[in-house]
């Protein structure tokens, strides 16, 4: 008995050793390397010096803009994401013909193979001089500037980001019981109050996923905005990239990377609360 | 074992299946399995870089097949590396850098994997402090000649008598105008700035280099290019902050920008200015006439080169005056070298973004290793960035 008892905690325990030594050695001892670096000094040339002080803690106003600039990016590139998304997985979900969904779905997903970067690269010349602003020229409309605008930047994040958004919420409409609508039809509901209180609050934990996705990612977010925004709009990460690679501030890039990392597992944990709030308050089963 | 012409070509199916049949039927000699998994390939390279297998005497110097350089974007005429490769097989990767600053990070941290990198003469008494760069063996570098070289350029390669860095050309700090677009004529960094914010608004870039940007907001007011003092600083802030709305892009990374019409009006470097001039002549490149940057960049080896070897032997390479006439037509930037000088064409010489006349060149200043390093600036930037 006992033997068998440790033979399945042995078992356990060695299926669980690659992920956690992968998890020790790439997320835990780097995250200790810059938690003790976020407590020490720039040395004079620049790099990390020994030190045991809050100094670095206590210069992050600093860098509030760029706080304040992600704090808004973060959302509205989010919210973005989920205006565009939405209808696309709901067309996936529910109105697209079975033997098309498989295809639609690739062609959603085969982007996401080439890296962000391409892909970003490849906007900057759509949206530059000799790209849509050449052809607009064509009937008439001159010198407009489309590239290294607000607008660029909350594009390319749109879609860059879209396939994290749409995919929880296909999966989320795909489980939807089709007998619930037609419930719904049949107790009178016209069909825009049988999406609002039906469809749409059954896909919220799938909005709720892919929202908090797109969010803690854009909230590291710098290459986009470096790229479609020519670098006059300053993120936490275009912080993090001057501290770590320009001013070579290791301790203070530290500190702000720690604070970075600890306002994403607030965002996760409300967006978590919401989310099991929202499904599990209004589950409804038929069987 | 006689090398056939077939060795190194995919295996056919047919032969996948056969061997694949051999390896069921138990019998597979250790070469096949070898060749098979691509264990072969990877032994050899582990033994030879863990020293597991002695290497004959001979190897001591072999360039081995491959080196990684570290320089700067549209530097160099990739023929180099490809004639390069075709005389010692050895391949260079090209890694393409923004800034000193980046460099200098990806060194202090380590493990960079570069075997030769391109710095600027300002940080070259850094790296030699942080004992990162190594005091170059002159007596592998046959090809240089430092009796050639002009002394104004190579002082800082130098430092107490060791040689840490040769030098591959030098060039000044000036901004690029698109005379189409902006038809006044200009001479000026207070032009520059004041146009940024009236006919070039929303057209004009300005480097992320703080070094250059916050020195050329200081020459608005005539200041030094490597001030540190707080009221100077104080003042290029305060310009800065002014300009930053009407600017079209923070970014060194500006020949896309002006070459598709985007942006107008940019703080350039030579070789990019004489790239730019040479593609759209109506692109000209201006010095600011109250001063502002010259500089040489230099090549050198760091401590930790993965191939010292073919560091060494690209380096020399890259010192024959036959070959590095070409990188300088490629690049459009301004020799040091006489014995370079006597080859490149006469248009080239002529050139005045290249040779600017020596009353514009009298004010320029070098930049300096404090300027670079100072963490009062570096914070400015990132304000001015931030605003």
């Amino acid at each position: 008995m006992r033997g068998s008892l440790f033979r399945k905690n042995l078992v356990t325990a060695l299926l669980l050793a690659p992920a956690a030594a992968w998890l020790v050695v790439f997320l835990v001892l780097p995250f200790v390397a810059i938690a003790i670096f976020s407590v020490g000094e720039r040395a004079p040339e620049g790099g990390y010096q020994a030190a045991l002080t809050l100094a670095q803690y206590a210069n992050l106003p600093a860098r509030a803009t760029a706080f304040w600039n992600t704090m808004v990016l973060a959302p509205v590139g989010a919210l973005g994401c989920l205006l565009v998304a939405y209808p696309v997985a709901y067309y996936l979900a529910l109105r697209a013909p079975q033997r098309w969904r498989l295809i639609l779905l690739a062609l959603i997903v085969i982007p996401f193979w080439t890296s962000l970067l391409m892909r970003t690269y490849a906007w900057m010349y759509i949206l530059g001089g000799r790209g849509i602003p050449a052809l607009l020229a064509y009937v008439g409309i001159e010198d407009l500037r489309l590239i290294n605008t607000p607008g660029a930047v909350l594009l390319g994040i749109v879609y860059g980001y879209l396939p994290l958004m749409i995919l929880p919420i296909y999966v989320s409409l795909e489980r939807l019981d089709r007998r619930l609508l037609e419930a719904s039809a049949d107790l009178g509901a016209t069909p825009l109050s049988t999406f609002l209180g039906v469809t749409l609050r059954l896909s919220l934990p799938g909005v709720m996923t892919g929202f908090s996705l797109v969010m803690i990612l854009l909230l590291g977010e710098y290459l986009i905005p470096t790229l479609l925004g020519g670098g006059k709009v300053f993120f936490i990460g275009n912080a993090l990239v001057d501290l770590f690679l320009q001013s070579r501030n290791w301790p203070f890039g530290s500190a702000i990377a720690i604070t970075l990392v600890l306002v994403s597992v607030v965002v996760l944990i409300v967006a978590n609360r919401i989310s099991t709030r929202l499904s599990g308050a209004r589950r409804v089963d038929l069987i | 074992m006689p090398k056939s012409h077939r060795d190194g070509l995919p295996i056919s199916p047919d032969k996948f299946v056969d061997q694949l049949m051999r390896l069921k039927r138990g019998s597979i000699s250790r070469r096949d399995f070898l060749g098979l998994t691509g264990l072969g390939v990877a032994t050899a390279v582990m033994a030879r870089e863990l020293g597991i297998m002695p290497t004959p005497a001979f190897a001591a110097e072999s360039l081995g097949d491959r080196m990684s350089i570290a320089t700067w974007p549209n530097y160099h005429d990739p023929q180099t590396f490809e004639n390069f490769k075709a005389e010692t097989g050895v391949a260079v990767e090209v890694n393409v850098f923004g800034s000193n600053e980046e460099m200098l990070a990806k060194l202090q941290a380590g493990g960079s994997g570069w075997s030769l990198f391109v710095p600027t003469n300002y940080t070259i008494s850094t790296y030699k402090k942080l004992g990162i760069i190594e005091p170059l063996d002159m007596a592998k570098l046959g090809n240089f000649d430092g009796k050639s070289e002009d002394a104004r350029f190579t002082a800082e390669g130098t430092i107490d008598a060791t040689t840490y860095a040769v030098p591959k050309n030098w060039g000044t700090t000036g901004f690029a105008v698109n005379t189409k677009k902006l038809t006044k004529p200009m001479s000026s960094w207070k032009e520059f700035w004041d146009t940024a914010m009236a006919e070039g608004d929303g057209r004009t870039m300005v480097h992320d280099y703080q070094l250059t940007t916050i020195g050329n907001a200081l020459k608005y007011y005539g200041y030094s290019f490597n001030s540190l003092k707080q009221d100077e600083l104080a003042k290029a802030e305060e310009l800065l902050l002014k300009v930053k709305p009407h600017l079209f892009a923070v970014s060194s990374d500006y020949q896309p920008g002006m070459r598709a019409g985007d942006a107008w009006m940019t703080m350039c470097w030579t070789n990019d200015g004489a790239q730019l001039h040479r593609d759209i002549p109506e692109i000209a490149y201006v010095l600011g006439k109250e001063g502002g940057e010259i500089w040489t960049d230099f090549y050198a080896i760091p401590k930790d080169a993965p191939n010292k070897p073919a560091g060494y032997a690209l380096l020399n390479y890259l010192m024959n005056p036959k070959v590095a006439v070409k990188e300088h037509l490629a690049n459009g930037a301004p020799s040091i070298d006489a014995r370079v000088n006597a080859l490149l064409p006469k248009e080239v010489l002529d050139n005045p973004i290249l040779y600017p006349a020596a009353d514009l060149l009298k004010p320029l200043e070098f930049g300096a290793a404090a300027t670079l390093t100072d963490p009062g600036r570096a914070e400015l930037m990132a304000r001015f960035k931030s605003a």
